[in-house]
Protein backbone atom coordinates (compact mmCIF):
# COMPACT_ATOMS: atom_id res chain seq x y z
CA UNK A 1 0.00 0.00 0.00
CA UNK A 2 0.68 3.45 -0.87
CA UNK A 3 -0.75 6.71 1.58
CA UNK A 4 0.24 10.40 1.15
CA UNK A 5 -1.24 11.93 4.03
CA UNK A 6 -1.84 15.81 3.95
CA UNK A 7 1.62 16.21 1.85
CA UNK A 8 2.17 19.45 0.98
CA UNK A 9 5.30 20.57 -1.35
CA UNK A 10 6.28 24.13 -1.99
CA UNK A 11 9.18 25.43 -4.44
CA UNK A 12 11.65 28.11 -3.35
CA UNK A 13 11.26 30.99 -6.40
CA UNK A 14 13.13 34.37 -7.06
CA UNK A 15 9.17 35.53 -5.82
CA UNK A 16 9.33 33.04 -2.69
CA UNK A 17 7.64 30.13 -2.14
CA UNK A 18 5.30 28.65 -4.68
CA UNK A 19 2.76 25.99 -3.30
CA UNK A 20 2.84 23.18 -6.25
CA UNK A 21 0.76 21.05 -4.09
CA UNK A 22 -1.20 22.19 -1.00
CA UNK A 23 -2.58 19.09 1.28
CA UNK A 24 -2.75 16.45 -0.98
CA UNK A 25 -4.37 12.40 0.37
CA UNK A 26 -4.05 9.75 -2.03
CA UNK A 27 -3.90 5.81 -0.98
CA UNK A 28 -3.25 2.94 -3.70
CA UNK A 29 -3.80 -0.76 -2.87
CA UNK A 30 -1.70 -3.75 -4.10
CA UNK A 31 -3.21 -4.46 -7.82
CA UNK A 32 -5.05 -1.15 -7.96
CA UNK A 33 -4.56 1.04 -10.87
CA UNK A 34 -5.00 4.69 -10.39
CA UNK A 35 -4.88 7.46 -12.80
CA UNK A 36 -3.81 10.79 -12.01
CA UNK A 37 -5.18 13.69 -14.68
CA UNK A 38 -4.24 17.08 -14.71
CA UNK A 39 -3.28 19.84 -17.46
CA UNK A 40 0.15 20.88 -17.43
CA UNK A 41 1.95 22.02 -14.19
CA UNK A 42 -0.71 20.85 -12.57
CA UNK A 43 1.95 18.90 -10.33
CA UNK A 44 1.19 15.77 -11.76
CA UNK A 45 4.92 14.82 -11.83
CA UNK A 46 5.51 16.27 -8.42
CA UNK A 47 2.98 13.78 -7.16
CA UNK A 48 4.92 11.08 -9.31
CA UNK A 49 8.09 11.72 -7.69
CA UNK A 50 7.02 12.61 -4.23
CA UNK A 51 5.63 8.74 -4.37
CA UNK A 52 8.58 7.25 -5.88
CA UNK A 53 10.71 8.90 -2.98
CA UNK A 54 12.95 11.16 -5.25
CA UNK A 55 11.51 13.77 -3.88
CA UNK A 56 10.78 14.95 -0.05
CA UNK A 57 7.23 16.54 0.99
CA UNK A 58 7.66 19.78 2.25
CA UNK A 59 5.18 18.58 5.12
CA UNK A 60 2.76 15.51 5.83
CA UNK A 61 3.93 12.16 5.37
CA UNK A 62 4.32 9.44 2.65
CA UNK A 63 3.96 5.66 3.86
CA UNK A 64 5.06 2.29 1.37
CA UNK A 65 4.83 -0.56 2.36
CA UNK A 66 5.02 -2.11 -1.38
CA UNK A 67 8.07 -1.83 -3.42
CA UNK A 68 8.19 1.51 -5.75
CA UNK A 69 9.55 1.73 -9.26
CA UNK A 70 11.40 4.77 -9.97
CA UNK A 71 8.94 7.48 -12.83
CA UNK A 72 9.00 5.73 -15.93
CA UNK A 73 8.89 8.28 -18.67
CA UNK A 74 10.38 8.18 -21.76
CA UNK A 75 13.13 11.06 -21.21
CA UNK A 76 15.25 11.34 -17.77
CA UNK A 77 16.91 8.57 -15.59
CA UNK A 78 19.89 8.15 -18.21
CA UNK A 79 22.93 9.15 -18.82
CA UNK A 80 23.80 10.23 -22.26
CA UNK A 81 27.37 9.85 -22.27
CA UNK A 82 27.30 6.14 -21.29
CA UNK A 83 25.77 3.29 -24.15
CA UNK A 84 22.56 1.75 -23.56
CA UNK A 85 24.38 -0.88 -22.06
CA UNK A 86 25.69 0.67 -19.18
CA UNK A 87 22.90 2.05 -18.54
CA UNK A 88 21.14 -1.35 -18.30
CA UNK A 89 24.33 -1.78 -15.94
CA UNK A 90 24.21 1.20 -13.93
CA UNK A 91 19.92 0.39 -13.39
CA UNK A 92 20.61 -2.95 -12.52
CA UNK A 93 23.33 -2.33 -9.82
CA UNK A 94 21.07 0.05 -8.33
CA UNK A 95 18.54 -2.07 -7.51
CA UNK A 96 20.46 -5.69 -7.04
CA UNK A 97 19.39 -7.04 -9.79
CA UNK A 98 21.95 -8.97 -12.23
CA UNK A 99 22.43 -7.49 -15.62
CA UNK A 100 23.77 -10.68 -17.19
CA UNK A 101 19.85 -12.44 -17.65
CA UNK A 102 18.78 -9.10 -18.49
CA UNK A 103 20.70 -8.60 -21.36
CA UNK A 104 18.95 -10.55 -24.02
CA UNK A 105 15.77 -9.02 -22.59
CA UNK A 106 16.63 -5.57 -23.98
CA UNK A 107 18.45 -6.21 -26.79
CA UNK A 108 15.34 -8.21 -27.77
CA UNK A 109 12.50 -5.84 -26.65
CA UNK A 110 13.98 -2.37 -27.27
CA UNK A 111 15.39 -4.05 -31.35
CA UNK A 112 18.25 -1.55 -30.85
CA UNK A 113 20.75 -4.17 -32.35
CA UNK A 114 24.55 -2.94 -32.60
CA UNK A 115 23.27 0.29 -31.11
CA UNK A 116 23.20 -0.86 -27.73
CA UNK A 117 26.69 -0.38 -27.54
CA UNK A 118 26.39 3.37 -28.73
CA UNK A 119 26.37 6.25 -26.46
CA UNK A 120 22.85 7.07 -25.96
CA UNK A 121 23.22 10.72 -27.33
CA UNK A 122 23.69 9.45 -30.66
CA UNK A 123 20.38 7.94 -30.38
CA UNK A 124 17.56 8.92 -32.05
CA UNK A 125 13.83 9.94 -29.77
CA UNK A 126 12.41 6.74 -31.06
CA UNK A 127 15.44 4.98 -29.43
CA UNK A 128 15.61 6.06 -26.43
CA UNK A 129 12.34 5.54 -25.81
CA UNK A 130 12.66 1.78 -26.96
CA UNK A 131 15.54 1.59 -24.24
CA UNK A 132 13.79 3.33 -21.65
CA UNK A 133 10.68 1.12 -21.61
CA UNK A 134 12.89 -2.16 -22.15
CA UNK A 135 15.20 -0.82 -19.16
CA UNK A 136 12.23 -0.17 -16.92
CA UNK A 137 10.96 -3.67 -17.36
CA UNK A 138 13.98 -5.06 -16.04
CA UNK A 139 13.85 -4.58 -12.22
CA UNK A 140 10.39 -6.36 -11.00
CA UNK A 141 8.78 -4.10 -8.49
CA UNK A 142 5.02 -3.86 -6.67
CA UNK A 143 3.85 -0.94 -7.88
CA UNK A 144 4.97 1.10 -11.17
CA UNK A 145 5.21 5.09 -11.04
CA UNK A 146 3.95 5.82 -15.37
CA UNK A 147 4.61 9.46 -16.25
CA UNK A 148 3.49 10.16 -19.55
CA UNK A 149 4.06 7.06 -21.13
CA UNK A 150 1.25 7.86 -23.86
CA UNK A 151 3.08 8.85 -26.93
CA UNK A 152 5.85 5.85 -27.96
CA UNK A 153 7.13 4.46 -31.12
CA UNK A 154 5.08 3.12 -33.74
CA UNK A 155 2.16 1.39 -33.44
CA UNK A 156 3.86 -2.13 -33.58
CA UNK A 157 6.21 -0.91 -30.02
CA UNK A 158 3.03 0.09 -28.81
CA UNK A 159 1.30 -2.68 -28.65
CA UNK A 160 4.53 -4.89 -27.79
CA UNK A 161 4.76 -2.58 -24.23
CA UNK A 162 0.80 -2.45 -23.62
CA UNK A 163 1.41 -6.09 -23.69
CA UNK A 164 4.61 -6.28 -21.09
CA UNK A 165 3.00 -3.62 -19.01
CA UNK A 166 -0.90 -4.14 -19.00
CA UNK A 167 -1.01 -7.79 -19.66
CA UNK A 168 2.12 -9.44 -18.20
CA UNK A 169 1.89 -7.41 -15.24
CA UNK A 170 -2.28 -7.19 -14.74
CA UNK A 171 -1.43 -8.23 -11.25
CA UNK A 172 1.18 -5.16 -9.87
CA UNK A 173 -0.14 -2.11 -9.29
CA UNK A 174 -0.02 1.20 -11.30
CA UNK A 175 -0.01 4.87 -10.61
CA UNK A 176 -0.59 6.50 -14.19
CA UNK A 177 -0.09 10.54 -14.71
CA UNK A 178 -1.43 11.81 -17.83
CA UNK A 179 -3.44 15.01 -19.25
CA UNK A 180 -5.00 12.19 -22.14
CA UNK A 181 -8.38 11.72 -19.99
CA UNK A 182 -8.56 8.38 -22.46
CA UNK A 183 -5.72 7.06 -21.95
CA UNK A 184 -6.66 7.09 -18.05
CA UNK A 185 -10.12 5.97 -18.47
CA UNK A 186 -9.25 2.79 -20.82
CA UNK A 187 -6.32 1.63 -18.02
CA UNK A 188 -6.68 2.62 -14.42
CA UNK A 189 -9.28 1.17 -12.03
CA UNK A 190 -10.05 4.78 -10.85
CA UNK A 191 -8.86 8.35 -11.31
CA UNK A 192 -7.90 11.53 -9.15
CA UNK A 193 -7.45 14.71 -11.05
CA UNK A 194 -5.52 17.97 -9.77
CA UNK A 195 -6.06 21.06 -10.37
CA UNK A 196 -4.68 24.21 -8.75
CA UNK A 197 -2.64 22.34 -6.20
CA UNK A 198 -5.55 20.15 -5.19
CA UNK A 199 -6.68 16.51 -5.29
CA UNK A 200 -10.04 16.00 -6.55
CA UNK A 201 -11.24 12.48 -5.71
CA UNK A 202 -13.99 10.48 -7.34
CA UNK A 203 -15.92 7.19 -6.74
CA UNK A 204 -15.55 6.00 -10.37
CA UNK A 205 -13.73 6.73 -13.54
CA UNK A 206 -16.26 8.17 -15.22
CA UNK A 207 -16.79 10.66 -12.98
CA UNK A 208 -13.52 11.69 -13.35
CA UNK A 209 -12.96 11.50 -16.99
CA UNK A 210 -16.58 14.26 -16.46
CA UNK A 211 -14.89 16.45 -14.62
CA UNK A 212 -11.79 16.61 -16.22
CA UNK A 213 -13.10 16.90 -19.80
CA UNK A 214 -16.21 19.44 -19.38
CA UNK A 215 -13.86 21.74 -16.52
CA UNK A 216 -11.54 21.58 -19.04
CA UNK A 217 -8.74 21.33 -16.87
CA UNK B 1 9.64 -10.76 -5.90
CA UNK B 2 12.76 -9.66 -5.85
CA UNK B 3 13.37 -9.46 -1.86
CA UNK B 4 16.47 -6.56 -2.84
CA UNK B 5 13.86 -4.37 -3.88
CA UNK B 6 11.77 -4.05 -0.71
CA UNK B 7 11.50 -0.54 0.50
CA UNK B 8 14.65 0.68 2.44
CA UNK B 9 12.48 2.80 5.02
CA UNK B 10 11.40 -0.96 6.11
CA UNK B 11 15.07 -2.37 6.63
CA UNK B 12 17.13 -2.40 9.25
CA UNK B 13 20.44 0.09 9.48
CA UNK B 14 22.52 -3.17 8.20
CA UNK B 15 20.10 -3.23 4.98
CA UNK B 16 20.58 0.86 4.27
CA UNK B 17 24.14 0.25 4.42
CA UNK B 18 23.99 -2.34 2.09
CA UNK B 19 22.13 -0.50 -0.29
CA UNK B 20 24.18 2.26 -0.02
CA UNK B 21 27.32 0.40 -0.88
CA UNK B 22 25.43 -0.76 -3.37
CA UNK B 23 24.77 2.41 -4.87
CA UNK B 24 28.15 4.05 -4.84
CA UNK B 25 29.08 1.13 -6.08
CA UNK B 26 27.21 1.67 -9.52
CA UNK B 27 28.03 5.14 -9.44
CA UNK B 28 31.86 4.82 -9.20
CA UNK B 29 31.59 1.96 -12.16
CA UNK B 30 29.46 4.62 -14.02
CA UNK B 31 31.65 7.70 -12.61
CA UNK B 32 35.07 5.50 -13.84
CA UNK B 33 33.45 4.92 -17.51
CA UNK B 34 31.95 8.55 -18.09
CA UNK B 35 35.29 10.07 -16.82
CA UNK B 36 37.82 7.84 -18.33
CA UNK B 37 35.84 5.82 -21.18
CA UNK B 38 36.98 2.80 -22.54
CA UNK B 39 39.75 4.09 -25.02
CA UNK B 40 43.06 3.98 -24.86
CA UNK B 41 44.64 3.03 -21.26
CA UNK B 42 40.88 3.92 -20.24
CA UNK B 43 40.77 3.42 -16.36
CA UNK B 44 44.78 3.78 -15.35
CA UNK B 45 44.31 7.85 -16.05
CA UNK B 46 43.17 7.97 -12.81
CA UNK B 47 46.37 7.21 -11.27
CA UNK B 48 48.83 8.01 -14.62
CA UNK B 49 47.32 11.92 -14.53
CA UNK B 50 48.27 12.81 -10.89
CA UNK B 51 51.46 10.53 -11.46
CA UNK B 52 52.42 12.85 -14.55
CA UNK B 53 51.73 15.86 -12.50
CA UNK B 54 53.76 14.86 -9.18
CA UNK B 55 56.83 13.39 -11.79
CA UNK B 56 56.73 16.90 -13.65
CA UNK B 57 56.86 19.07 -10.09
CA UNK B 58 59.65 16.69 -8.89
CA UNK B 59 61.51 17.71 -12.07
CA UNK B 60 61.09 20.92 -11.80
CA UNK B 61 62.21 21.09 -8.44
CA UNK B 62 64.83 18.99 -9.23
CA UNK B 63 66.39 21.21 -12.03
CA UNK B 64 66.16 24.44 -9.66
CA UNK B 65 67.33 23.30 -6.78
CA UNK B 66 63.95 24.55 -4.66
CA UNK B 67 64.61 26.46 -1.65
CA UNK B 68 63.24 23.72 0.83
CA UNK B 69 65.54 24.77 3.80
CA UNK B 70 67.36 21.19 4.20
CA UNK B 71 69.75 19.02 2.31
CA UNK B 72 67.25 16.46 1.55
CA UNK B 73 67.25 14.43 -1.34
CA UNK B 74 64.65 17.18 -3.24
CA UNK B 75 62.74 13.95 -5.02
CA UNK B 76 61.25 12.31 -1.67
CA UNK B 77 60.71 16.43 -0.11
CA UNK B 78 58.71 16.86 -3.79
CA UNK B 79 56.78 13.48 -4.32
CA UNK B 80 55.80 13.88 -0.60
CA UNK B 81 54.42 17.19 -1.05
CA UNK B 82 52.67 17.32 -4.37
CA UNK B 83 50.75 14.05 -3.83
CA UNK B 84 49.86 15.37 -0.35
CA UNK B 85 48.28 18.78 -2.80
CA UNK B 86 47.09 16.34 -5.24
CA UNK B 87 44.82 14.40 -2.54
CA UNK B 88 43.21 17.02 -0.91
CA UNK B 89 42.97 19.83 -3.93
CA UNK B 90 41.48 17.80 -6.33
CA UNK B 91 38.65 16.70 -4.26
CA UNK B 92 37.00 19.75 -3.71
CA UNK B 93 36.91 20.23 -7.42
CA UNK B 94 35.44 17.06 -8.24
CA UNK B 95 32.56 18.03 -6.05
CA UNK B 96 31.90 21.19 -6.48
CA UNK B 97 28.91 21.78 -8.78
CA UNK B 98 29.00 17.87 -9.25
CA UNK B 99 25.11 17.58 -8.76
CA UNK B 100 23.39 19.47 -11.46
CA UNK B 101 24.74 16.54 -14.18
CA UNK B 102 23.72 13.98 -11.92
CA UNK B 103 20.33 15.25 -11.22
CA UNK B 104 18.80 12.43 -13.81
CA UNK B 105 20.22 9.73 -11.32
CA UNK B 106 18.37 10.97 -8.52
CA UNK B 107 14.85 9.96 -9.99
CA UNK B 108 16.14 6.74 -8.64
CA UNK B 109 15.31 6.89 -4.98
CA UNK B 110 18.62 5.29 -3.10
CA UNK B 111 20.82 7.63 -5.15
CA UNK B 112 21.74 10.94 -2.81
CA UNK B 113 23.32 13.35 -3.47
CA UNK B 114 25.94 11.63 -0.48
CA UNK B 115 26.34 8.63 -2.70
CA UNK B 116 27.11 10.90 -5.77
CA UNK B 117 30.07 12.68 -3.25
CA UNK B 118 31.28 9.87 -1.59
CA UNK B 119 31.32 7.82 -5.01
CA UNK B 120 33.46 10.64 -6.30
CA UNK B 121 35.47 11.19 -3.50
CA UNK B 122 36.62 6.94 -3.38
CA UNK B 123 37.74 7.76 -6.59
CA UNK B 124 40.08 10.91 -6.19
CA UNK B 125 41.37 8.97 -2.82
CA UNK B 126 42.05 5.64 -5.00
CA UNK B 127 43.82 8.13 -7.99
CA UNK B 128 46.03 9.88 -5.49
CA UNK B 129 46.78 6.97 -3.18
CA UNK B 130 48.28 4.77 -5.96
CA UNK B 131 49.51 7.73 -7.53
CA UNK B 132 51.96 8.10 -4.26
CA UNK B 133 52.02 4.75 -3.38
CA UNK B 134 53.41 3.72 -7.31
CA UNK B 135 55.82 6.97 -7.08
CA UNK B 136 57.62 5.45 -3.45
CA UNK B 137 57.84 2.03 -5.17
CA UNK B 138 59.24 3.47 -8.53
CA UNK B 139 61.77 5.77 -6.89
CA UNK B 140 62.78 3.25 -3.63
CA UNK B 141 63.50 0.68 -6.62
CA UNK B 142 65.88 3.37 -8.42
CA UNK B 143 67.11 4.29 -5.41
CA UNK B 144 66.49 8.02 -5.81
CA UNK B 145 65.05 7.69 -1.75
CA UNK B 146 64.84 5.14 1.00
CA UNK B 147 61.39 3.72 1.73
CA UNK B 148 59.69 5.18 4.76
CA UNK B 149 61.09 5.09 7.91
CA UNK B 150 57.52 4.43 10.15
CA UNK B 151 54.86 3.26 6.98
CA UNK B 152 52.49 3.53 9.98
CA UNK B 153 53.09 7.10 10.40
CA UNK B 154 52.94 8.13 6.19
CA UNK B 155 49.44 6.18 6.34
CA UNK B 156 48.45 8.09 9.36
CA UNK B 157 49.40 11.17 7.85
CA UNK B 158 48.00 10.30 4.50
CA UNK B 159 44.62 9.24 6.23
CA UNK B 160 44.60 12.75 8.08
CA UNK B 161 45.12 14.71 4.74
CA UNK B 162 42.17 12.28 3.29
CA UNK B 163 39.88 13.56 6.13
CA UNK B 164 40.89 16.92 5.42
CA UNK B 165 39.91 16.96 2.01
CA UNK B 166 36.82 15.21 2.36
CA UNK B 167 35.32 17.24 4.53
CA UNK B 168 36.73 20.41 2.72
CA UNK B 169 35.27 18.57 -0.39
CA UNK B 170 31.62 18.07 1.04
CA UNK B 171 31.93 21.60 2.52
CA UNK B 172 32.38 23.10 -0.43
CA UNK B 173 30.22 21.32 -2.81
CA UNK B 174 26.95 21.32 -0.82
CA UNK B 175 27.57 25.67 -0.20
CA UNK B 176 28.02 25.58 -3.95
CA UNK B 177 24.03 24.91 -4.28
CA UNK B 178 23.57 27.55 -2.31
CA UNK B 179 26.07 30.17 -3.21
CA UNK B 180 27.12 30.15 -6.94
CA UNK B 181 30.25 31.30 -6.63
CA UNK B 182 31.78 29.33 -4.28
CA UNK B 183 33.39 27.80 -7.61
CA UNK B 184 34.40 30.79 -8.51
CA UNK B 185 36.77 31.37 -5.33
CA UNK B 186 37.69 28.25 -5.16
CA UNK B 187 39.71 28.51 -8.31
CA UNK B 188 41.96 31.11 -6.97
CA UNK B 189 41.88 29.79 -3.63
CA UNK B 190 42.90 26.55 -4.33
CA UNK B 191 45.74 27.85 -6.57
CA UNK B 192 46.93 30.13 -3.90
CA UNK B 193 46.56 27.76 -1.05
CA UNK B 194 49.20 25.56 -2.93
CA UNK B 195 52.51 27.44 -1.82
CA UNK B 196 50.86 27.64 1.81
CA UNK B 197 50.07 24.17 2.06
CA UNK B 198 53.31 22.92 3.24
CA UNK B 199 54.30 21.29 0.07
CA UNK B 200 57.06 23.24 -1.16
CA UNK B 201 58.50 24.24 2.35
CA UNK B 202 59.05 22.41 5.71
CA UNK B 203 57.75 23.78 8.76
CA UNK B 204 61.41 24.28 10.86
CA UNK B 205 63.12 26.23 8.00
CA UNK B 206 60.54 29.38 8.50
CA UNK B 207 61.08 32.15 10.90
CA UNK B 208 58.86 31.82 13.81
CA UNK B 209 56.23 34.57 13.00
CA UNK B 210 55.73 32.60 9.89
CA UNK B 211 55.51 29.39 11.71
CA UNK B 212 52.75 30.58 13.52
CA UNK B 213 50.51 31.97 10.65
CA UNK B 214 50.91 28.97 8.28
CA UNK B 215 50.07 25.88 11.05
CA UNK B 216 46.67 27.74 11.47
CA UNK B 217 46.19 25.67 7.99
CA UNK B 218 45.35 22.16 8.62
CA UNK B 219 47.17 20.16 6.07
CA UNK B 220 50.58 21.68 6.08
CA UNK B 221 49.91 19.19 9.51
CA UNK B 222 49.29 16.52 7.56
CA UNK B 223 52.08 16.75 5.07
CA UNK B 224 54.40 17.34 8.34
CA UNK B 225 53.26 14.38 9.55
CA UNK B 226 53.68 12.38 6.49
CA UNK B 227 57.11 13.32 6.21
CA UNK B 228 58.10 12.41 9.69
CA UNK B 229 57.15 9.61 8.98
CA UNK B 230 58.83 9.17 5.58
CA UNK B 231 62.18 10.76 6.78
CA UNK B 232 61.76 11.94 10.47
CA UNK B 233 65.15 11.59 11.23
CA UNK B 234 66.53 14.07 8.72
CA UNK B 235 64.13 17.17 10.23
CA UNK B 236 62.39 17.96 12.59
CA UNK B 237 58.37 17.87 11.86
CA UNK B 238 56.08 20.32 13.45
CA UNK B 239 52.72 19.24 13.65
CA UNK B 240 49.43 19.23 15.87
CA UNK B 241 47.66 16.43 15.18
CA UNK B 242 44.54 16.86 17.30
CA UNK B 243 44.23 20.41 16.57
CA UNK B 244 44.09 19.01 12.57
CA UNK B 245 41.42 16.86 13.87
CA UNK B 246 39.41 19.43 15.44
CA UNK B 247 39.38 21.78 12.17
CA UNK B 248 38.21 18.35 9.65
CA UNK B 249 36.07 17.59 12.67
CA UNK B 250 34.13 21.28 12.48
CA UNK B 251 34.18 21.23 8.35
CA UNK B 252 32.68 17.64 8.36
CA UNK B 253 29.53 18.44 10.72
CA UNK B 254 29.13 21.85 8.42
CA UNK B 255 29.38 19.81 5.42
CA UNK B 256 27.05 17.44 6.16
CA UNK B 257 24.47 19.44 7.58
CA UNK B 258 24.60 22.28 5.19
CA UNK B 259 24.49 18.89 2.94
CA UNK B 260 21.63 17.36 4.50
CA UNK B 261 19.27 20.73 3.75
CA UNK B 262 20.53 21.38 0.11
CA UNK B 263 20.01 17.51 -0.32
CA UNK B 264 16.23 17.85 1.11
CA UNK B 265 15.63 20.41 -1.98
CA UNK B 266 17.26 18.56 -4.87
CA UNK B 267 14.94 17.91 -7.42
CA UNK B 268 15.55 15.15 -9.95
CA UNK B 269 15.55 16.34 -13.86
Amino acid sequence: MIRLENVRKDYSTRNGPVSVLKSIDLTVNPSERVGILGRNGAGKSTVIRLISGAEQPTSGSITRTMSVSWPLAFGGAFQSGLTGLDNLRFICRIYGTDPADKEDFVQEFSELGTYLREPVKNYSAGMRGRLAFAISMVVEFDCFLIDEIVAVGDAKFHEKCQEELFVKRAERAMIIVSHDAHYIRDHCDRAVVLSAGSMHHFDNINDSYDFYTEHRL
Amino acid sequence: MDTQNLPVERGSLMKSWQVQRRVIFALLMRETLTRFGRHNIGFLWLFVEPMIFTLGVTTLWTLTQALHGSNLPIAVFAVTGYSSVLLWRNMPSRLIGSIEPNLSLMYHRNVKVIDIFLARLLLEFAGATTSFAALSIFFVTIGWFEPPEDILKVVAGWLMLTWFGFSLAILLGALQELYEFVEKLWHPASYLLFPLSGAAFLVEALPDSAQKVLLILPMVHGVEFVRDGYFGSQFNAVYDLPYMAAVCAIMSLLGLSILRKISRAVSPQ
